[in-house]
């Protein structure tokens, strides 16, 4: 018995996300006793780092058809490694790799699974967890009951914490099936955090009245080193590009702090965000439902209040 | 191309959630059931774009009970051709994947399209099951699909970016915002739905692998602290010292 982490990478690198899972692992492994062990596929710089978050072994298959992701072939390869290694729990994050692999693991391994978890498992009486339900407005607590159990892990939920040092990197020879899928082309907006592994997220809506007023947006973004995000009827009309919708069919995140600025707050806009540890509002309206989810609210014109905030940044900043 | 459309029955998106016999059962009294967005702004219409620019058939798979009618019947009256409700509760993503994948197993169908996941349970896991239990490849978060013969070119939401990703039929594809725009249906498709065919076939046997034990709701936000407009000073001290986020 024992834990094998898949740590997702992209372009060489490992993802914030999988030093999340492999400290999950970690922490899962001391309740039920037994070791966490990692995996990463394809070309991984330093993957060793993986041991300080309590990795006991990291293993990689260095198959260079591993550096474009294919869930079909990733679910294969880590499937076979936990034969392998003699794994029973199968932990990974649940970013876009982590969502797409998942699902397959089960049916391939007639586990039980369950993505996006919030809790670490509880074993008294069984193996229970917890994840968020009905997008965020409830939590529910699972029983898997399946030898071979398969979890995803919430993003921005178990900081990676270092318990130990860095280990050797050791080759696992799996064998690797051929892609079905062809990666043609693969842009990523360089020099910001993505929105779902973002601490800090400013975010702005219709209240701006034009595209042309972002300057204090950028530069509040700037001086927390926050990723910005938008609303939906922003983003519709392009004034801000798809990719930083935030809201129910957005991009749901979850960072320590959200700072809402002329955004109402309807209910498809809060499922996307509700999640995040503190939330600021600024809005002129008082009765903007979004007070009601906010921590802190300011109730003023934007256009004299975010000017005034990245001043009072300036200063605290020294 | 001969097309499967999975489409889910989930509570309104601005439907208050509770719990009876002591947390254990979701409360459906009084709840408003929608199709599952994501399935049907998305993936209902980009399938139903692909059938009225290259022909075929567009099919549609629900797993539940005889209630779960209404939202079948609105998808015929989207514009599918034909639907198959599986009779059966389904009692975990696993049991739904693996009714869908029998059905589908026997069909040969080009491509079987669903949301990205439901509003309800957020798993997002149903469309990777499939996938695996078909054997063919799976794209996730699809924002933009065209179609050339039998090979399709799809565009997916990764981490701070896109792909783009190149695969033939057969293959399993969920359906992201931007990959088609809603369908209100009209008077002629409702009226038509009702003639439309609706197969009911029996549940095959699942393995209970996962179950729900409870629920609970989250705790309550405190309430919000109002700071002067005037005074940005105090919200920076409060964020860098009261919530510790700078």
């Amino acid at each position: 018995m024992a834990i094998l982490v898949y740590a997702s990478s992209a372009e060489g690198k490992l993802k914030k996300g999988a030093l999340e899972a492999v400290t999950y692992g970690y922490k899962t492994a001391q309740i039920l006793g037994t070791e966490a062990y990692a995996v990463v596929l394809g070309d991984v710089e330093d993957a060793g780092q993986l041991g300080k978050y309590g990795a006991t072994k990291v293993y990689q298959v260095a198959d260079a058809s591993l550096n474009d992701f294919d869930g079909q072939v990733v679910a294969a390869v880590v499937a076979d490694a936990a034969k392998a290694l003699n794994a029973d729990v199968i932990v990974t994050s649940n970013d876009s790799a982590g969502k797409t692999v998942v699902g397959r693991l089960a049916a391939r391994l007639n586990a039980g699974c369950l993505s996006g978890v919030n809790s670490l498992p509880t074993t008294d009486g069984g193996f229970f967890v917890k994840k968020n339900v009905f997008s965020g407005k409830a939590v529910a607590e699972f029983e898997l009951k399946s030898a071979t159990k398969v979890l995803s892990v919430m993003g921005n939920t178990f900081p990676p914490e270092e318990v130990a040092s860095s280990v050797s990197v050791e080759s696992l020879s799996v064998e690797v099936p051929a892609s079905r899928i062809k990666v043609k082309a693969v842009e990523t907006v360089k020099g910001t955090v993505p929105l779902p592994e973002a601490e800090l997220v400013v975010s702005a809506g219709r209240g701006m009245k034009g595209p042309e007023n972002w300057g204090i947006i950028d530069e509040l973004a700037g001086l927390l080193e926050a990723t910005t995000a938008c609303s939906r009827p922003v983003a519709d009309i392009g004034w801000r590009p798809h990719h930083e919708h935030v809201g129910q069919t957005g991009v749901a995140i979850r960072p320590n702090l959200y700072i809402a600025i002329g955004i109402s707050g309807a209910i498809q806009h809060l499922a996307g965000v509700n999640q995040s540890k503190t939330i600021v509002v600024i809005n002129k309206d008082p009765e903007a439902p979004f007070f009601k989810a906010a921590d802190y609210g300011i109730v003023g014109d934007l256009f004299d209040v975010v000017p005034r905030l990245n001043a009072a940044l300036k200063k605290f900043k020294g | 191309m001969k097309l499967l459309v999975c489409v889910s029955k989930t509570p309104d998106t601005t439907t208050k959630i509770s719990f009876t016999d002591g947390n254990t059962t979701f409360n459906t009294q009084g709840v408003q059931y929608i199709m599952n967005p994501y399935d049907e702004w998305y993936a209902l219409v980009r399938a139903l774009e692909l059938k009225e620019q290259a022909g075929g058939t567009v099919t549609l798979i629900n797993v539940g009970p005889k209630a779960n009618d209404t939202v079948i019947r609105k998808g015929l009256a989207i514009g599918a051709d034909n639907a198959v409700r599986v009779d059966i509760e389904p009692a975990s993503a696993f049991a739904t994947a693996k009714q869908i994948a029998e059905h589908a197993k026997a069909e040969n169908y080009d491509a079987v399209f669903l949301g990205k996941e439901t509003i309800d349970y957020n798993g997002a896991e149903v469309g990777a099951m499939i996938a695996e239990m078909l054997d063919v490849p799976f794209i996730s978060f699809a924002t933009n699909m065209t179609v050339e013969g039998n090979t399709a070119t799809i565009s997916r939401d990764i981490e701070g970016g896109s792909e783009v990703l190149e695969v033939a039929t057969p293959f399993v594809v969920s359906a992201a915002k931007g990959l088609a725009e809603q369908r209100i249906p009209n008077m002629r498709g409702i009226m038509t739905a009702k003639r439309k065919p609706l197969k009911v076939v029996p549940p095959v046997d699942v393995p209970d692998l996962v179950s729900v034990k409870g629920y609970e709701l989250p705790a309550e936000k405190s309430e919000c602290k109002y700071i002067d407009p005037e005074n940005m000073d105090e919200l920076v001290n409060l964020l860098h010292s009261e919530a510790k986020v700078i």
